[in-house]
């Protein structure tokens, strides 16, 4: 059972192998450059798996202590995962002891991969997803050891296959597109996060954009559920 | 920073990852039904969240100095027009993130 959920799990998570085996080596890499060894990233992707809030570690830990500072900009960072939560209260219903692991790892592309991907029939839902979220963890974790160790040993240039992400995120984004019966939802994320990154700047968009996000499917539930309506 | 410092930084990271992922979770308990504007919003949310990801993905472009964000909006273009052509996920981003590397090694 266990197998053959693997096997079902694995194809769905390719693509974030490629940009977590490589963003784990950038990272892994940046560690050794800041003089850290390798029980950092290990530790760190092990129990924080969390991309850019990791990155964001290694600036603190050359900083003075600071732990209030670094609690609450760690919150600030990770608060879009509030909105991962949201959306699979119900997928992740009733998963007995897998669930708190599933919650664990919900990164971005875990998220992403776990909100889309369907297990085929005869395969267990529960470690499909169990899977999905062990296999994205092994690569990010992966990937930090060896940037770390052997980062200096690539001998071409990997710029740009971080793109693959923003590839994932698209290409998923149009998926859904296709199964949602309705596109306003779709429209307020993408517009509203457009309009507050011109507005509030890169570095700190994304907060007022989940406010305006949930603010506006608030103002919009009537015509979206109307929408969203089988026809 | 002494190795306690640096620990203690680092469980911090882990506990606010945390409680931003499972916050949801213990407020919306299994035993409860949830509240429908929250059932609601799982399923709206998807949608809108892909669509938040990816300007948060591009949002290091600069659009009016360097390649005026030329290479990210031609592999975009280059995805999303297989994807609808093929729909095929895999090759869709495969090819789109080799047109953004050779792009960025050879043209910009």
């Amino acid at each position: 059972m266990k197998k053959r959920a693997l096997r079902a799990a694995f194809p769905h998570t390719v693509p974030v192998m490629t940009g977590y085996l490589f963003l784990g080596a950038a990272y892994g890499m940046y560690l050794r450059a800041s003089g850290f060894s390798f029980w950092y990233p290990l530790l760190m992707a092990v129990t924080i798996f969390g991309g850019s809030l990791e990155f964001l570690a290694v600036s603190l830990l050359l900083a003075p202590f600071a732990p209030l500072a670094t609690f609450f900009m760690a919150l600030l960072i990770q608060a879009r995962h509030l909105f991962y939560g949201v959306a699979m209260l119900e997928k992740y219903k009733g998963l007995g002891w897998l669930r708190p692991y599933l919650i664990f790892g919900l990164t971005d592309e875990t998220f992403s991969v776990a909100a889309t991907a369907e297990p085929p029939a005869n395969v267990d839902r529960g470690w499909f997803l169990f899977f999905i979220t062990l296999l994205d963890h092994s690569y990010w974790v992966t990937g930090a050891l060896l940037g770390n160790l052997a980062g200096s040993l690539i001998p071409f240039d990997l710029a740009g296959l971080d793109f693959v992400m923003t590839a994932m995120f698209t290409v998923i984004f149009l998926e859904q597109w296709k199964k949602d019966r309705q596109h306003l939802s779709a429209c307020v994320g993408l517009l509203c996060t457009l309009a507050s990154l011109l507005i509030f700047g890169r570095d700190s968009f994304l907060l007022p954009a989940m406010g305006g996000i949930l603010a506006l499917l608030a103002l919009l539930r009537k015509p979206i559920q109307k929408a969203g309506e089988a026809p | 920073m002494t190795l306690t410092q640096q620990l203690v930084t680092i469980a911090l990271c882990v506990l606010a990852t945390l409680i931003t992922r499972f916050l949801p979770f213990l407020v919306f308990s299994n035993k409860r039904p949830t509240p429908a504007f929250v059932r609601y919003l799982g399923d709206v949310l998807p949608g809108a969240i892909f669509g938040m990801l990816i300007v948060y993905c591009l949002k290091d472009v600069q659009l009016l100095s360097g390649s005026h964000g030329l290479p990210e909006a031609l592999a975009l273009g280059a995805t999303v027009l297989l994807h609808l052509w093929k729909k095929n996920l895999l090759l869709s981003m495969a090819v789109g993130t080799l047109c953004y590397m050779t792009m960025i090694h050879f043209v910009f």
